[in-house]
């Protein structure tokens, strides 16, 4: 069978579930980041996938600027976590309940 | 052939993301994140395949380059040890596995929704990625938002010396 639009967006989707599985299921900050990564990995190819088959280089241009915006969140993010454990001694998610009721 | 190498590089893809996310030989975050270089790397090969080879050389330097370098610093100043299993919530995994479950049928739907191919109503792709195309557009269409991006990137960068800073007042 020719590989088509509909096999790279199933690739994709398929990425983001893997990646929203691992936000909701791991315990570990820097786990949840990288699962994180993922997500947006999975939006990629699927711009790039639709950016190819419409034959219009815009979708690339917003894929770049979400790798650019992924990488500042990411140094942000870690910036943060290595704060929080500086603090905390902890990476993980269930000994952060401050804000809980 | 080409078809053949798709494959492959799903199958990698896929692969070693839940390697990444769920990894049954280590619960090391480091396992993870090699892990994450090969799905990255398997992922600029799908990228080149969709002739976009600037953004296959981009996804390697900057995400196999940078952001995992990241991660790892990370983790070795942490010094996160093997971590310990704990229980998991029965309330949270079961409305977690629901909701992941509602996400991907949600998906699947839409697949099953279209009865006739896709890419069959599309014509033949032409489009090439490369590094002359996006560079014009980059710098006519998106000249603005390319501007803001590279403020953007300084204030992430302020900001992480600021959060970096031992004592916050």
């Amino acid at each position: 069978m020719h590989v088509g639009l509909e096999h790279y967006l199933l690739v994709s989707a398929l990425l983001f579930c893997i990646g929203l599985l691992g936000v909701i299921a791991r315990r570990n900050l820097l786990i949840i980041y990288m699962s994180l990564e993922l997500m947006l990995n999975a939006a990629n190819l699927a711009f790039v996938a639709f950016s190819r088959f419409n034959n219009n280089l815009n979708g690339q241009v917003m894929v770049f600027f979400i790798i650019t915006v992924a990488a500042a969140e990411v140094a942000v993010g870690l910036a943060l976590i290595v704060a929080l454990y500086r603090r905390r001694q902890t990476a993980h998610v269930e000994d952060l309940t401050t804000m809980k009721l | 052939m080409q078809d053949l190498m798709f494959y492959l590089f799903a199958a990698l893809t896929l692969i070693c993301g839940m390697l990444v996310v769920a990894n049954p030989f280590s619960r090391n975050p480091v396992t993870s994140a090699m892990f994450l270089v090969l799905t990255i790397a398997s992922m600029a090969g799908l990228f080149v395949l969709l002739h976009a080879f600037f953004l296959a050389a981009v996804q390697v330097l900057v995400y196999a380059g940078a952001v995992i370098v990241l991660f790892l610093f990370v983790i070795m100043l942490l010094n996160v040890k093997e971590e310990e299993r704990r229980k998991i919530k029965k309330v949270g995994l079961v409305t977690g596995i629901i909701a992941v479950i509602a996400i991907s049928s949600i998906f699947l739907k839409v697949f099953t929704l279209s009865n006739s191919s896709l890419s069959a109503q599309l014509p033949a792709p032409t489009l090439e990625g490369g590094t002359a195309p996006l560079g014009k557009i980059l710098f006519t269409a998106y000249l603005l938002p390319f501007e803001m991006l590279s403020v953007l990137l300084l204030v992430a960068m302020v900001g992480v010396i600021l959060l970096s800073k031992r004592n916050l007042k």
